[in-house]
């Protein structure tokens, strides 16, 4: 397949980007900042993606979602990159909707997040750097099993209805097998989340594990052998965090080269000097690089999820990397203003900074990528 | 393309391959001289290289895209992304590396007159020809423009008379493709672009030796270069129009370079051999390490740029300027690459003649690839133009 939008994916690249551009632009988040909004996200506007179809674009059409792809998927969240939107699209309708695929609990929630009611978020790291191990422990209890342990930045885990939680069934922290993947209601008792303000103005909680009681129902995949399940999740999030972290880059460098073109000193464009224009040239090429790296790997995604891993990798440092480039260069370009909290590119750089660390930052995949590649 | 009809294509092509490609053929080119560039005076490396180039030149896929009539193998951007991905499955060599393929047959179909381009199309299809580039002169440079050799119009015929400079391999083509002056009204708008016979009377070659110790690159001289008027390419005092639209080639060429030599890097492997593991199994050079991860993720990430790149200028999607972004991107990479090759061989890659070295070739690839963000426009003329016509930045 060709590594560009098909015309349909163009439509509803279009249409996203009109609707989220008209609903959610930067605005929209400095309302919610400016009002400490407890919630962290409209609630209206995820009824409003539920309408556009947008929460169940990765659930099969059988089960009444959209039946799309990861291109798809990274179209919206390219969207909402690019205006800064704060919205659980991530976490709900690409990671979770991944890891519930094919288990029984996606009867259970897959209903209410076609419909916009439902948030999942997802508990995975428990180190302020992302890492492969897991230590909150799931014991055998009864018919089910007892959680103990503590995940961190869990974005959205304070109002979420329902927490995709890795634990640990089998073995040492460390192990690859031995992990259990669990799909957590809120209302489990011993289950509390604490939100943490962060610096993009998102929430992501601290969720503890108190002997948290759960079914054996709520186990995702096999238990000890939810490593797949965690994988697919991760492919799927690492790529979708890649693809919004292409639209915050986009976002930051449209404004930045809009600014080289009106703003004035010495009597012309900033734009005119040399000295600008290579490092916007120079900040082109590297977006331009990245964005292929994103749709790669969502073509491989959606041919062939495993085949795809390397690729993924690739896409979230390529992403981390071009981004941080973006909002550096934003902000530099734009002089003082840019440092002002009244200029919106300032929330580009805290939103790039918050993607760059999410599940692997540029150091964490590219030491993926040369183990898988024999060094 | 149907999938049907794709993956129909695929296996031909694969099972076509597997036949006609000899074993030899298959291996990672080690040297210069393992690559075919054709020409009158073209010695093979060995019997496979010519049963390669014959084989695949009788198909028409030494230049898969072309029209058929004019030795093209008429393939759609669809099998031709297949060939090409079938092709570097199996490890399959090109089968000739020309400018007539990469620079001067795409000028030629866009500007050339059905007369020229049924004289030349099917030459440098089949490695007949080898073509070189009269561009640079010792006085235009990056301001290209402002070249001076001089085209006297004689008739039917111009006696061109002036100097090229970098003209690679021009001691070694059989043709040139080349600019030249034909009014002092204009700049950009005096400049004609004709085709001429190396053996012409008037042609001499120096070449020029590089910090590599090679000479890839002459000076050539035209002293009353006798050239007829059906040599030239477009009307009159329009050669800039090909020039430019050839240059846009010539930078996708040179952009391939940031993927390395086929994919086929041997910069891990000898980073292994050289340093060693640490006990858990990763390069014993942490540093080294770290930077050779991150320039892979860049490669890989270009490799996909290329890909996206080829796809959408098949199919008339790309920015006409998005060249200049491949090349500055691929040629700054390969750089990138060679330091790292470098750093890998220590001590042993400064190595300038010894046999272990293949006569320095680490070192000498190295110095080679600083040419690379020169050639064919610098990265700086590369940045001025995304500037201009990418991003749509004012005028200095």
């Amino acid at each position: 397949m060709p590594l560009f939008l098909d015309d349909e994916q163009t439509m509803l690249r279009d249409t996203a980007r009109d609707f989220i551009a008209d609903t959610a632009p930067v605005a929209h988040l400095r309302g919610l900042r400016d009002a400490d909004d407890p919630t962290g996200f409209s609630r209206d506007l995820w009824k409003q993606f539920a309408e556009m179809g947008f929460t169940g674009i990765l659930i099969g059409e059988a089960q009444g979602g959209l039946g799309l792809g990861h291109v798809e998927a990274g179209i919206v969240l390219e969207e909402i990159g690019r205006n800064l939107t704060p919205s659980p699209f991530l976490s709900t309708s690409v990671a979770a909707v991944e890891a519930l695929r094919g288990t029984a609990q996606a009867e259970r929630w897959y209903p209410g997040i076609l419909a916009g009611d439902t948030v999942a978020a997802v508990a995975i790291d428990e180190t302020p750097k992302h890492r492969d191990r897991v230590a909150l422990t799931a014991e055998r209890a009864g018919n089910g099993f007892r959680l103990s342990g503590v995940k961190r930045f869990v974005a959205h885990g304070h109002v979420a209805d329902v927490l995709i939680v890795a634990a640990r069934t089998a073995g040492a922290p460390e192990d690859r097998d031995g992990v259990t993947l669990f799909a957590v209601p809120r209302d489990v008792p011993g289950l509390t989340t604490a939100p943490e303000r962060l610096a993009d103005s998102s929430l992501a909680a601290t969720a503890t594990f108190e002997s948290a009681m759960l079914d054996a129902d709520a186990v995702l995949g096999d238990v000890d052998g939810g490593r797949a399940v965690l994988d697919r999740l991760l492919r799927a999030g690492r790529t979708g965090v890649a693809a919004e972290s292409l639209g915050v880059g986009a976002g930051a460098m449209a404004m930045t080269i809009g600014y080289l073109k009106d703003r004035k000193q010495f009597g012309v464009p900033i734009g005119s000097f040399q000295a600008l224009q290579h490092r916007a040239a120079h900040l082109y090429a590297e977006m331009e690089v990245a964005r292929a790296a994103v749709l790669k790997a969502q073509h491989l995604l959606d041919a062939d999820m495993e085949a795809a891993d390397m690729a993924v990798s690739v896409a979230k440092a390529m992403t981390a990397m071009a981004t941080t480039l973006a909002v550096n260069e934003g902000v530099q370009m734009h002089g003082g203003i840019g440092m002002t909290d009244a200029y919106d590119i300032g929330f580009y750089m805290k939103r790039a900074r918050v993607l760059a660390e999410l599940w692997g930052d540029a150091g964490y995949h590219a030491d993926r990528v040369a183990v898988a590649a024999g060094y | 393309m149907a999938d049907q009809a794709a993956a129909d294509f695929r296996q031909e092509t694969r099972a076509w391959l597997e036949e006609n490609c000899p074993a030899a053929m298959r291996r990672p080119i080690q040297s210069e001289k393992d690559v075919c560039w054709g020409g009158r005076r073209y010695v093979p490396a060995c019997p496979e290289q010519k049963i390669w180039l014959d084989r695949m030149a009788e198909r028409g896929w030494t230049v898969p895209d072309w029209p058929t009539e004019y030795g093209g193998g008429g393939l759609s951007p669809a099998e031709t992304k297949i060939l090409r991905e079938e092709m570097k499955a199996i490890g399959a060599r090109s089968p000739l590396n020309s400018f007539g393929i990469s620079m001067l047959g795409p000028a030629l179909l866009k500007y050339g007159s059905e007369a020229q381009k049924l004289e030349h199309l099917p030459r440098i299809a089949r490695g007949e020809i080898r073509w070189c580039q009269g561009y640079s002169e010792p006085n235009a440079g990056s301001d290209l423009a402002s070249l001076a050799t001089w085209a006297e119009d004689a008739g039917d015929h111009y006696v061109v008379s002036g100097q090229k400079v970098w003209t690679s391999y021009a001691d070694q083509a059989d043709w040139i493709f080349c600019l030249v002056r034909t009014s002092k009204e204009s700049k950009q708008g005096g400049i004609s672009f004709l085709l001429f016979d190396m053996e012409s009377e008037g042609v001499s070659t120096r070449p020029i030796l590089l910090i590599s110790g090679y000479s890839p690159f002459c000076e050539t001289f035209f002293d009353q270069v006798r050239v007829p008027k059906a040599n030239r390419v477009h009307d009159e005092n329009k050669g800039w129009d090909v020039a430019k639209y050839l240059l846009g080639h010539e930078r996708e060429m040179i952009s391939g370079m940031g993927l390395g030599e086929g994919g086929r890097d041997t910069l891990v492997a000898d980073a292994l051999a050289t340093i060693g593991r640490d006990p858990t199994g990763r390069l014993a050079d942490p540093l080294l390490r770290a930077d050779i991860a991150r320039f892979q993720i860049r490669a890989r990430a270009f490799a996909a740029m290329s890909e996206r790149f080829l796809d959408e200028l098949k199919t008339g999607r790309a920015h006409p300027a998005q060249p200049s972004m491949m090349k500055y991107y691929g040629t700054e990479l390969n750089k990138d690459r060679h330091e790292l090759h470098m750093a890998a061989g220590g001590s042993a890659a400064l190595e300038w003649e010894s046999e272990a070295s293949r006569g320095g070739a680490p070192a000498r690839a190295w110095l080679r690839t600083k040419a690379n963000s020169i050639e064919g426009g610098t990265s700086e003329i590369q940045l001025n133009i995304i500037a201009k016509r990418i991003l749509d930045l004012p005028g200095a």
